[in-house]
């Protein structure tokens, strides 16, 4: 979340769109519920599906799968025709203004520089003109017909209304309702919010969905304001921390990138992540890249990190291309992978084609499973006949599974999806012979390093020299783990202003902000992001003050937020170029003369003077929000509708001979096995429902009681006609599988006119397995496609095409 | 207890003369009206955080046992906490009944290991998994672990073992697998972020 | 041991007057259906709080799970899905059933146990599963066919509106959870005016006929429901529920003789019934089932 859970009840229009609030995020929901009862704000949810959080909104449209982009091209074009846009916010704090380079353009559903054969573009068009004096050249009017604003303006014009219908299923006057809810918030003194997760996140398209939803926030002048931003619901209690923590293929701690292979030696990596400013006094906060890097390096390695060797650059693993989980498993399939270890991480459930996990998983020489709870991945190689239909004698892997705490048993923090650290105690042992996962981890590892000391092997000095200084090594408690993902001053940190002045930071103190961190090795630091959460002063993520003196729900004493204990991103933004809030009702920052103060740690640089001319998003090196996206995405630098790599309809109606996304990864064997809509007539889509939790709750009682079986959605039409009546067994198949769930027939999912033709959609919740305390069920992710969105892999759960038909009785 | 007995003799007075089953002589030998007893009065107290969607809600753990040396606490309740600025006490359905997550019979409780070609888990001991996996690990670096690519670049990987990261774990967990995954040159490496 | 006792008022089967003297706030939960979402949390904080596990079921081809209130399920979501006329478009209705706590509870006035019925001064109804004889009464007196059976220990239950959280001060465990403050908990008088100022707001919203449902027929209830619709039948909730005349007629003074009389045969053609076919089955025909 740009903003955070709190902050939603400031907003005077909530978008629920690719999200499910009321279902997946409750307590959350309740936000939006405070700001319908008492900001009169409006609840607008667009889904596949009229869904709980559809029960209560003011006005619901339903959606055919898949065409989110569609559908919010056609409100920037709203926006744009109606001139119902921050016109002040956009000109000084977007890139509206910049002047795209000679050469990029957009024809037939292509941008420029596409390859074919490589499924990928040559962004090299895909910038800004650059002036003679090294920086982006803007017209502040608006008019060139290469800036920015023009060319959005010439690529969503194609968007109508007629069209949206058509693409969307979204009648026109819903659509037009829809529009001028969300155009109202282009006043200053009106936001909107838009609420979103994993709804527009699985789609082929998925960082595209988002970013449209980015560019209309710029546009109506909504993000860095209280009740507005982009706010991404995430979806399980600590991933937000484990994406901070760069526990992905390419990530390094606190959105540092893993080198590639063609970064070549260090200097040339850091010098690709250290931006230079391309617009006058911008701040261009990469800049600091190095510091944050040597940090880190200094905090996993030590003195073994020096300048002379590039503070151990080469313990850093290159990248030959990026490792995800759909690429992981492919290659698991290839039988290239030996050996897995699944933490709290159930990826037979819960990846997509759930034929090809299985074959993947039964290649593996070894599996680990470190679970407090049973899993079928860790239970793939068990006979469950129809569910499971393996033969354990034929696979060869060996599994092991670990017992772990869970959280009522460990002591930790946790970020949620507004970005708060938030403590928790230990409150009891874990069952039997259950350990933490920080123990099983270097229980592991310790006796990996022990075995090279006594053996040696491949390129032993990274496990040699990693960082260990924890009390007790086989169990390193949280709060040093916290304390090193602060970091900590390994000598004096000079004030720069004043060298005589006390230093920043003592030898061996805590530090208290990444503003001290330093790239000549005199800090360390494990997350540079995090620094701060754990200070000289004690850990910041446990303090539990509810005080919100603004009002505006900001809590600046509970828990401690990343960065610097700033709650609402970009927030600069809240105020006007001259310093002063733009609406005076909510005001989250200001210029006081000398310096800029507020409710909440301003997101700028605290000293920059209005009249200096620095814009609000700092870490972009031209300093404003970008409606074109230059080379950041992988198919283009404005959002286009692209159909899902399973469409309904034959052709996508914007430009018939691109469909899908023309940037997508999709393996060949993969390919053959999508479906076509002569065999796989509807759109389908899956989904959690608000009785259970992933993969988890089915192992507890209550949620079992409360949603005890899988069941299946459709409309009242499609089950005429297929003679499938509620409660009925049902088998829904898709090109990769089958599963049986109980018929809910509704009319909650009606049919929808796309394209001239008739498209009924049908819906697969996700919950339910061969193990567990509900009933034994089929693994709903059998059907889904394993293809993913073109920047992310995220695999494209929301929009795939099945059949449907009555099951005989006690199939289920 | 002044209370309930007062209101004992009250009820016992009305019940001998009434209407019903007394007058019939079925008198139940106790004619007692009170609530069920508050099962809470007692237990021990411990902040968490509700482990499953990233609303962070903040619960409160009840456990049997005030922390003395023989009693082994173990969680009989949990609520939302009040004081938390997100949940304000609420929790959903999941959360309300966090307390079955946390005694699932489900819970895994040892080490358990299965052979190839089996069709059961058997127990093994925690020293016997951790060094047979430390073993398969090593090994497999050894042999799997690219130090150039075909171009003479130092590259440092170990492509042929993955590790899933937990979602639900704490950023201290997170931080020490990274540690520990990325030092021995990992790159097959995610998280739950996109399912 | 609660730390306080609440007083009681009225216990079944006893015609002798209560002490009177001392007073007790009157409570109430408020049900604002324009807030629920039907997430059912209100369901789990009662089967947690209360240590009930109803059955692991089957999915009836709907979200109502379980598909009726049970001995071990004392609150479920009903989820109706309705198209509203003059083209408001789909609402689905969702209702928290559950005992609403009467001012004149018919259960108590049909229940034939000495105390196995009980209100306290706040005006919470509560059942005492030691007194009560599983004879099926209080589920003929009940105008809202609440009360259920458990075939473990042929005794009736209902929600006891956490009578034991509110003797010690604490509000009760589905008000508690609640996500959106669709349930809300408090004095009668204060829910009363809450509800007052949802009406206005969802007046002004467009739901003209928003309504408070605090049904006169049984004295008013402590458990009230805020109707965006207005309409309680659209919700499927009795328009004007009374107890049955018959209820109050062996239950008045006038009629004590053949009151004891009729005593007699309950508790005779209970016991045969109870021998011969097991608990009373109640019928089921007011309470229908969503699509």
């Amino acid at each position: 979340m740009t903003n955070n859970w709190v902050d939603i009840k400031n907003a005077n229009v909530v978008l629920v769109m690719g999200g499910n609030p009321a279902e997946a995020h409750p307590c959350g929901f309740k936000w939006v519920v405070e700001a319908k009862a008492h900001n009169k704000a409006q609840l607008i949810v667009v889904d596949p599906r009229f869904t709980r959080t559809a029960a209560v909104a003011d006005v619901f449209a339903q959606i055919r799968p898949g065409s989110d982009i569609a559908f919010l091209g056609g409100v920037i074009r709203h926006l744009l025709e109606k001139d119902a846009i921050q016109k002040d916010y956009v000109t000084s704090y977007t890139n509206a203004a910049f002047i795209v380079k000679e050469g990029y353009g957009f024809e037939d559903g292509l941008f420029s520089g596409y390859d074919e054969a490589k499924h990928a573009y040559d962004k090299s068009s895909w910038s800004y003109e650059m002036g003679a004096d090294g920086f982006a050249k803007i017209d502040p009017t608006l008019q060139d017909p290469r800036c920015v604003y023009q060319l959005m303006k010439r690529h969503y014009a194609r968007y109508t209304p007629k069209m949206v219908a058509d693409v969307t299923g979204v009648p026109e006057g819903t659509f037009q309702r829809i529009c001028e809810a969300i155009a109202s918030t282009s006043a200053p003194d009106r936001t909107l919010t838009s609420l979103y997760a994993l709804g527009w996140t699985q789609h082929s398209v998925g960082a595209q969905n988002i970013r449209t939803m980015g560019m209309i926030q710029l546009l109506l002048g909504n993000v860095g304001m209280p009740g507005g931003g982009v706010n991404a619901l995430r979806g399980h209690s600590n991933i937000q921390g484990l994406t901070d923590l760069g526990l992905l293929s390419d990530l390094l701690p606190g959105y540092m990138t893993v080198p590639r292979e063609a970064d070549g030696d260090v200097e040339t990596y850091l010098a690709k992540r250290t931006q230079k400013p391309i617009r006058p006094n911008q701040m261009s906060y990469w800049q600091n890249y190095p510091k944050f890097y040597v940090s880190f390096m200094k905090a996993w390695w030590g003195k073994a990190a020096t300048k002379e060797n590039g503070w151990a650059y080469d313990y850093l693993p290159k990248l030959d291309k990026v490792y995800d989980l759909l690429a992981v498993f492919d290659l698991m399939y290839e039988g290239k992978v030996n050996g897995y270890v699944c933490q709290g991480f159930n990826p037979l459930a819960s990846a997509p084609n759930k034929a090809k996990l299985l074959e993947g998983l039964s290649k593996l020489k070894f599996l680990v499973s470190i679970d407090p709870l049973v899993t079928e991945t860790s239970n793939f190689w068990q006979n469950h006949g129809d569910l499971n239909p393996v033969d354990p004698s034929k696979i060869q892997t060996e599994v092991f599974r670990l017992p772990s705490s869970c959280f009522a048993e460990e002591e930790g923090s946790l970020v949620n999806s507004g970005r708060w650290l938030q403590w928790h105690w230990k409150a009891a042992e874990p069952p039997g012979e259950g350990k933490g996962d920080p123990e099983i981890m270097a229980a592991i590892f310790n006796r990996i390093r022990t075995l090279y000391a006594k053996e040696g092997g491949a390129f032993p000095d990274p496990i040699r020299d990693l960082t260990w200084d924890y009390k007790i090594p086989d169990r390193p408690s949280a709060e040093e783990l916290a304390r090193e993902f602060n970091g900590k001053a390994l000598a004096d940190v000079p004030d720069p202003k004043d060298p005589k002045a006390p230093p920043l930071a003592k030898a061996g103190d805590q530090l208290a902000t990444f503003a001290h961190l330093q790239d000549d090795g005199s800090t360390a630091s494990g997350c540079w992001i995090f620094c701060g959460s754990f200070t000289q002063a004690g850990n910041q993520m446990a303090r539990r003050d509810t005080a919100d003196p603004s009002g505006l729900g900001v809590t600046p004493g509970w828990g401690w937020s990343w960065p610097a204990n700033r709650r609402v991103l970009y927030n600069r933004a809240s105020a006007d170029p001259s310093g002063k809030p733009w609406d005076p009702k909510r005001k989250l920052v200001w210029w006081n003369g000398a310096k800029w103060v507020g409710h909440d740690v301003p997101d700028f640089k605290v000293d920059s003077k209005p009249e200096e001319g620095m814009s609000p998003f700092i870490m972009n090196p031209e300093g404003v929000g970008r409606l074109f996206a230059l080379d950041k995405m992988a198919e283009g630098p404005f959002p286009e509708h692209y159909e899902p790599f399973e469409s309904p309809i034959g052709a996508n109606p914007l430009h018939p001979k691109v469909g899908p996304n023309p940037a997508a990864r999709l393996y060949a064997k993969d390919k053959a096995q999508l479906g076509l809509p002569g065999e796989f007539p509807y759109a389908a889509t899956t989904y959690r429902v608000v009785e259970h939790f992933h993969f988890w709750t089915k192992h507890a009682r209550i949620p079992a009681v409360l949603q005890p079986e899988l069941f299946i959605e459709l409309d009242e039409a499609l089950a005429a006609k297929k003679g499938i009546r509620s409660g009925d067994a049902v088998a829904v198949r898709s090109k990769r599988g089958r599963i049986v769930g109980k018929a809910v027939v509704t009319k909650r999912i009606k049919p929808l006119k796309i394209a001239g033709q008739e498209v009924h959609t049908v819906g697969i919740p996700i919950h339910w397995g061969f193990d567990g305390l509900t009933k034994p069920g089929y693994i709903s992710n059998t059907l889904t496609p394993f293809v993913g969105d073109a920047n992310t892999q995220t695999p494209e759960f929301k929009a795939f095409l099945v059949d449907v038909e009555k099951a005989a009785a006690g199939k289920v | 207890m002044s209370v309930t007995r007062r209101q004992f003799l009250q009820l016992t007075a009305a019940g001998v003369g009434s209407t019903g089953l007394v007058a019939l002589g079925f008198s139940p030998d106790r004619v007692l009206a009170d609530v069920r007893n508050f099962k809470l009065s007692r237990t021990a107290e411990t902040r968490n955080t509700c482990p499953y969607c990233s609303v962070g809600c903040g619960v409160i753990l009840y456990t049997l046992g005030d922390r003395s040396k023989n009693a082994h606490s173990a969680v009989m309740h949990v609520e939302g906490d009040p004081d938390h600025p997100v949940n304000r006490g609420t929790l959903c359905p999941k959360g309300a009944s966090l307390l079955d997550f946390i005694q699932s019979p489900n819970r895994l409780r040892y080490p358990e290991y299965r052979a190839p070609g089996s069709d059961k888990w058997e127990r093994v001991t925690w020293e016997w998994a951790l060094d047979r996996i430390a073993r398969l690990m090593k090994d497999d670096r050894d042999k799997h672990f690219v130090a150039k690519n075909a171009a003479g670049v130092t590259v440092n990987r170990w492509p042929t073992v993955g590790m899933l990261a937990a979602s639900a774990s704490s950023n201290e967990s997170g931080y020490i697998t990274h540690k520990v995954f990325r030092a021995m040159g990992g790159v097959a490496f995610d998280n739950q972020a996109r399912v | 041991m609660a730390f306080q006792s609440l007083d009681v008022i009225n216990r079944s089967a006893s015609t002798s007057t209560p002490p009177q003297a001392r007073g007790a706030l009157e409570v109430a939960k408020l049900i604002d259906i324009s807030k629920c979402i039907g997430c059912k949390a209100c369901q789990s904080a009662c089967m947690e709080w209360n240590d009930l596990r109803d059955e692991v079921g089957v999915n009836p081809g709907h979200y109502d799970n379980p598909a009726d209130l049970t001995a071990q399920s004392w609150t479920v979501m009903r989820f109706y899905e309705e198209e509203l006329p003059a083209d408001k478009g789909l609402a689905w209705l969702i209702v928290k059933d559950g005992c609403l706590h009467c001012a004149e509870p018919g259960c108590l006035k049909a229940c034939p146990a000495p105390g196995a019925i009980v209100q306290y001064a706040n005006g919470i109804v509560d059942f005492q599963q030691d007194q009560c004889i599983g004879c099926g009464y209080c589920q003929t007196g009940c105008p809202f066919n609440i009360p259920r059976y458990s075939m473990k220990d042929q005794k009736a239950y209902k929600c006891t509106l956490c009578s034991d959280r509110v003797s010690v001060g604490l509000e009760p465990a589905c008000v508690k959870t609640c996500p959106t403050g669709a349930l809300a908990f408090g004095t009668k008088t204060d829910m009363k005016d809450l509800a007052g100022e949802r009406l206005v707001e969802l007046k002004a919203r467009g739901f003209e006929k928003a309504a408070l449902y605090d049904p006169s027929g049984v004295g008013g209830t402590h458990v009230l429901f805020v109707l965006p619709h207005g309409d309680p039948e659209l919700y499927r909730l009795p328009k004007d529920p009374r107890v049955s005349p018959l209820v109050a007629l062996w239950r008045s003074g006038v009629a004590k003789t053949l009151g004891v009389l009729t005593m007699v045969s309950v508790v005779v053609a209970g016991f045969f019934h109870y021998m011969k076919v097991g608990p009373i089955e109640v019928d089921e025909d007011h309470k229908e089932n969503p699509s």
